[in-house]
């Protein structure tokens, strides 16, 4: 294992005391470094909370910022927060108007979540819920991961509920989003957590693994390593073939890299990624190259496909300002 | 004689599941690796530890104990484990707290409240590849040495037995219920993690209840 870090326990909280040290736009509460919340929060806007394991930046908190989403309840590598933490967040950026919470669709995330709303229903603060669900081969649509696909579920709600868009309408952005985004995840070397110390799997030098999940969840098969043009076409075969997109219509990509594969094999992919839509005659209108949901440092990358609308678009182009992630607005002006 | 503990007695109990998680850590990380991330044994021995370190020089009974227990797993520990094992040891807690002497009886009754309340927080069945297929025959086997009025030190073999056993029954099992349910077939052949801790928690705890009978 080569990892920069002191005692492998002090991972995730030596991490965000330097993140809350170089970022003045957020804080934490309740005296506890992984209860992650936006610094000034807007009155009567609906918040939007998230939470997940350490070991995926700029996922999870990388989001908590203005256009995106308000809090983050920070869990260890790999493991879900806990009720309390995401209660105190909750509580923290709460603003009168209602409480979404968004975050991928994993066992102890869904049960600590659930918990948590069960403690805002004794304290009245209003929740909705819903989870990131996106990479097609982790199985049946109810019970797939969430991986990097949740980005336009946080883009849809962010957007709506920085327009003043109430609880439900929030809700019915995130919802609009996640239906129409599909991912498809490949890896070429695991990634190790802190604590355990090696590796839970291994792949052979020229070996990958399709499908497999940010946390090393086994794919679909494991072989000989395929060519960019290759991987775009099999990604992008299994994506549409669960979500069909017509002739004509328009969609966003996002290329996402896990940790330790190079930008400039990010565009690689980008570049096949797009020349095989616009052979089906699919018009990509919005891409996004790089780092959005790792998994440490591991190698490999995933393919996000959302099926655009206008509606989405206009999502899709609300400016942001984040520690993590700034986006301007399409006529060039600053984000908020 | 030999049907009954004292709850005031039961921090024994207590200290002997936390050393069990402690001295398994690395077995526990070990079973897990192999479906899993590898971090059970990890996650687990950190929340019986914050027990032992504010609790440890401290005087407790055996439900309050596991109501601290249960707290310490369910707010601070996260992960799945945390509001797992946190839903069951502050169920336990609940039943069992109004008792100063705890029966067979008592003691069925405080483990099949426990998997009731487990199983509203999770959908898992027998045969899910769970810990509850490691809690559900224990508490089976309580009722069952209770009806046929043998003593609680027998009874607490017996129910070691059938955590055993019902653990064992984990590896011939295609997960249905959490991360290792997206492997299908490929989660066949090993043990499930969370059946496995289940089981050391429950032995430890019968070998504390054995030396507290009276």
């Amino acid at each position: 294992m080569k990892k920069i870090m002191n005692a492998p326990e002090a991972y995730t909280d030596d991490m965000l005391k330097g993140i809350y040290m170089t970022h003045e736009e957020v804080k934490y509460v309740n005296d506890d470094l992984r209860c992650y919340c936006i610094a000034n929060k807007k009155p009567d806007k609906v918040a939007i909370i998230t939470g997940g394991g350490t070991g995926h930046l700029p996922l999870f908190l990388g989001y908590v910022g203005h256009g995106l989403i308000d809090g983050c309840a920070v869990g260890g590598v790999f493991q879900s927060p806990s009720a309390e933490q995401i209660f105190e967040v909750t509580k923290e950026v709460e603003a009168g108007a209602g409480v979404l919470y968004l975050y991928g669709n994993y066992t102890g995330d869904i049960m600590n979540f659930d918990m948590a709303a069960e403690l805002c229903e004794m304290e009245d603060i209003k929740t909705a819920s819903i989870v990131g669900a996106d990479d097609v081969n982790s199985g049946a649509p109810k019970v797939r991961r969430g991986v990097a696909g949740i980005f336009y579920m946080f883009k849809a709600a962010g957007a709506k509920a920085d327009m003043g868009g109430n609880l439900e309408e929030v809700l019915a952005a995130a919802q609009k989003a996640k239906e129409r985004t599909r991912t498809v995840g490949f890896a070429m070397s695991p990634c190790i957590i802190p604590e355990v110390g090696k590796p839970n799997f291994t792949l052979e030098e020229n070996e990958m693994a399709m499908g497999m999940g940010i946390h090393g969840e086994p794919g679909i098969w494991n072989g000989p390593i395929k060519t960019s043009g290759e991987l775009a076409e099999e990604s992008l075969h299994t994506i549409l073939e669960d979500m069909p997109i017509a002739k004509g219509e328009e969609a966003a990509i996002l290329i996402n890299g896990l940790g330790a594969t190079s930008v400039e094999e990010l565009y690689i992919l980008c570049k096949d990624v797009v020349e095989y839509l616009e052979g089906q005659g699919i018009k990509v209108v919005r891409s996004n190259v790089g780092e959005y949901a790792t998994s440490m440092e591991m190698m490999g990358a995933s393919v996000s496909v959302c099926r655009l609308d206008e509606e989405l678009k206009e999502y899709l182009d609300h400016p942001v300002s984040t520690p993590f992630y700034i986006q301007k607005a399409r006529d060039g002006y600053d984000a908020v | 004689m030999g049907q009954i503990f004292r709850n005031k007695d039961g921090k024994s109990i207590l200290m002997k599941m936390v050393k069990a998680i402690q001295d398994n850590k690395a077995y526990l990380g070990e079973v897990d690796g192999l479906i899993g991330d590898g971090d059970h044994g990890m996650n687990m021995n950190k929340g019986f530890t914050v027990f032992e370190e504010r609790f440890g020089s401290e005087e407790f009974g055996f439900t309050e104990g596991l109501e601290e227990l249960g707290m310490i797993l369910m707010n601070e520990i996260g992960g799945s484990m945390g509001p797992i094992y946190g839903t069951i040891f502050t169920a336990m807690a609940e039943k069992g707290e109004g008792l100063e002497e705890i029966s067979l009886t008592g003691f069925a009754d405080i483990l099949e409240y426990a998997l009731a309340k487990l199983q509203t927080i999770i959908e898992a069945q027998v045969g899910d590849k769970t810990l509850v297929d490691t809690l559900s025959p224990a508490a089976d086997s309580l009722r069952q040495s209770q009806k046929v009025g043998w003593d609680l030190m027998t009874a607490m073999n017996a129910m070691a037995e059938a955590a055993a056993k019902g653990r064992d029954s984990t590896k011939d099992m295609v997960a249905k219920f959490g991360r290792s349910s997206r492997l299908g077939e490929r989660s066949r052949g090993v043990l499930d993690a969370g059946a496995t801790s289940c089981c050391l928690i429950l032995t430890a705890m019968a070998e504390g209840i054995k030396e507290m009978v009276c």
